[in-house]
């Protein structure tokens, strides 16, 4: 059954299992662990840049295919989706018919970028995506009474997956981990670490995401495993053998690109729901892109896991580098140069420097270094050359 | 036999580098049960003869021709579809993938499954017992789930002829086969070889420096000496030809036994 959900391709790592459970419980009960507005939101934006960042590395770490256009079909997901809702209203047929809309400009454009220019060097492929999501991001910019340009717009999502929606007249309980943790420290009393949720229409928003997320990260385990999926890898490895081989691999990479675009549209959908709210720089912004390659690299190429574990870590330290960061700067002397540095308004240079550092030390990967020390661990006797056998791994049931 | 219709012709094929003509105006036919050897020293063009016949080079001018049909301009994927297999000179592999898995690749090129995305690749049995028969063959069944990157040289070797068996070709085009394998692993090979030849429905291209190899394996011998086809016939006939003499067994005595 798990052989089956997972496509055989395990985490292959005691410590990257157990990160990776602990990750999917707390994503799964949410809502129910965190009273806090900004952990729930932070939750909802994980499950959909898990799919925007595990669809990019079908491209990038599967494929070796540099795009930079990624953000730009996230960005026509969820302008789809608020375009839709601005002008037919708050109501399901609105996302749908935004979101449809939407994948058939993705599916278009991706087929352009991918026929017109997969078949020159890889180098020029980046710098056309590169080129084309400017235009797009400065299109998007311009067209203010369509787009509201720099001020982007508001989504009107269905009154079902709004804050005002009650599906039930009860409050349920939930069980606070921050608060479990003070009080295991003594900070407070036991009681307080009960608190009540109340099911609203963004609750229901928040399992549209994760349950999607989940969907599509299966169906990308199931991807990469496939036949499809090593004629990927072979492509990365020996395009040229590939070849010789038979396979057509411009059509390859075509249909890479266009599904991985389809994946980064259906996240940008998602995001205009769970966020009601886009604009160029939450959906379009290069910066972004620049967000999702760190994420891709910092968790792993080319493992899928890796972007569950790039995307928790870069959105826990964008949303809480500051708060310690500004602990920091309470410690030291106010005004100086120490004080300065670590201020919270200087957290990507800090994630920076986390980031090169990480990279020096784990360069295939907080994942790929997980398994090469699952693999030399003596406890572990699978090598990791040994993917593909088909015999159960009993120490992961 | 000569007058049945060749099932691979080049016609007039060329190519230039710069002005360097590394295959110059070679016509050549082959037909069907036959094995021919293709000899010449080294920088003669024989592998890039070979890269113009299954397409990783485009030829200047010239015509490359199976069952009449016009290949020349056709792509390497779309030859390789249409029968035309080819082994590497240097090894050409899936580095980062275990030898199975290069297998598999091939296997599933010539099952045409290669496009399906909704089925466990390692549990398509059909082509998985394909791929572990074919490292059977070779004899690197016990390497199955290494990575080829971590393969000895000679493994690589075999498990190239592996990728060219796996792919059922109608035409095979061995480059140097043996070359760098232990005295040991080369009879694997040649058998291989000559069991295909056994066959007598394939068309077998080789090319091999060792003269004894060729000797015994070959219904044929094309020499080429610098891009030039210049002798072309029975083994014996062709070895003795003053022009190969000159131009081939004298500049690479110490190989001609
Ligand atoms: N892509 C290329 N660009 C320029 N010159 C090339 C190219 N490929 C081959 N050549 C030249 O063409 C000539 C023929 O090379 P080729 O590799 O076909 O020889 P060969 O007969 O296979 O030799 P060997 O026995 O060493 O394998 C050589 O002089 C080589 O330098
Ligand atoms: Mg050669």
């Amino acid at each position: 059954m798990l052989a089956n959900l997972l496509s055989g391709d395990y985490p292959r790592s005691r410590i990257l299992m157990v990160i990776l459970a602990i990750i999917m419980g707390i994503l799964a009960f949410g809502p129910f662990l965190f009273p806090g507005v900004r952990a729930f939101s932070m939750m909802g934006m994980i499950c959909v840049f898990i799919i925007l960042v595990a669809s990019y590395d079908l491209m990038l770490g599967y494929t070796h295919i540099v795009s930079f256009a990624h953000t730009m079909f996230f960005g026509i997901g969820a302008y789809g989706v608020a375009m839709a809702t601005a002008s037919w209203g708050k109501g399901f047929d609105a996302v749908l018919l935004g979101a449809a809309g939407a994948m058939v400009v993705t599916v278009v454009l991706a087929l352009l970028l991918g026929l017109l220019s997969l078949r020159v060097k890889a180098i020029f492929f980046a710098l056309v995506t590169l080129a084309v999501a400017f235009a797009f991001l400065s299109l998007v910019t311009q067209l203010y009474p369509i787009t509201g340009g720099e001020d982007g717009m508001r989504v009107h999502v269905p009154r079902e997956l709004g804050p005002a929606f009650r599906p039930l007249d009860d409050t349920l309980a939930g069980f606070s981990l921050p608060d479990a943790f003070a009080a295991l420290l003594g900070n407070t009393s036991w009681q307080e670490v009960f608190f009540e949720v109340r099911i609203t229409g963004r609750t229901l928003m928040y399992y549209v995401a994760f349950g999607a997320s989940v969907l599509v990260f299966l169906f990308l385990l199931r991807v990469v495993n496939s036949p499809f999926g090593k004629v990927l890898q072979a492509i990365r490895e020996n395009e040229f053998r590939a070849q010789a081989l038979g396979y057509n691999t411009v059509l390859y990479r075509t249909a890479v690109v266009v599904l991985s675009a389809l994946l980064a549209c259906l996240a940008g959908v998602l995001f205009a729901l769970i966020n009601r709210y886009v604009n160029p720089e939450n959906t379009l912004a290069f910066e972004l892109m620049v967000f999702i390659l760190l994420m891709c690299v910092m968790g792993g190429m080319g493992t899928l896991y890796g972007s569950v574990i790039g995307v928790t870590l870069f959105l826990l330290a964008q949303n809480y580098l500051q708060d310690l960061l500004k602990l920091l700067v309470e410690q030291l002397p106010p005004d100086s140069a120490l004080a300065h540095l670590v201020g919270p308004e200087r957290w990507l240079l800090w994630f920076g420097l986390l980031f090169v550092l990480s990279v020096y030390f784990f360069p295939s990967g907080v994942v790929g270094q997980l398994r090469l020390w699952a693999a030399r661990s003596p406890r572990t006797s699978n090598t990791p050359e040994a993917v593909d056998t088909d015999e159960p791994r009993t120490q992961y049931r | 036999m000569a007058y049945e219709q060749p099932v691979l012709e080049t016609r007039n094929l060329s190519i230039h580098f710069g002005g360097h003509k590394a295959v110059n105006d070679v016509s050549c036919q082959f037909h069907r049960g036959t094995l021919t050897t293709i000899v010449g020293p080294n920088g003669a063009g024989k592998t890039t003869w070979f890269n113009l016949l299954s397409g990783q080079l485009r030829a200047s001018h010239g015509k490359v021709l199976l069952h009449g049909e016009d290949l020349t301009s056709m792509s390497a994927s779309a030859r390789a579809d249409k029968g035309l297999g080819r082994a590497f000179q240097l090894t050409n592999l899936f580095p980062g993938l275990s030898a199975l898995e290069n297998v598999r690749l091939a296997v599933a090129s010539q099952h045409h499954t290669g496009h399906v995305f909704w089925q466990v690749s390692a549990r398509r049995r059909d082509i998985a017992d394909r791929a572990y028969e074919l490292l059977q063959t070779v004899s690197l069944a016990h390497r199955a789930d290494n990575l080829v990157a971590n393969l000895p040289h000679g493994d690589q070797r075999k498990l190239e002829v592996a990728l060219l068996l796996a792919l059922e070709p109608e035409v095979f085009m061995f480059d140097e086969p043996t070359a760098g394998m232990s005295v040991d692993e080369v009879p694997v090979i040649l058998e291989l070889i000559a069991e295909i030849k056994a066959r007598k429905d394939k068309v077998v291209l080789l090319v091999e420096h060792k003269m004894d190899v060729v000797r015994s394996l070959s219904d044929r011998i094309v020499v080429l000496h610098n891009g030039e086809l210049v002798a072309d016939g029975e083994p014996a006939e062709v070895i003795a030809s003053p022009v190969v003499q000159e131009a081939y067994l004298g500049a690479t005595q110490g190989e001609a036994s």
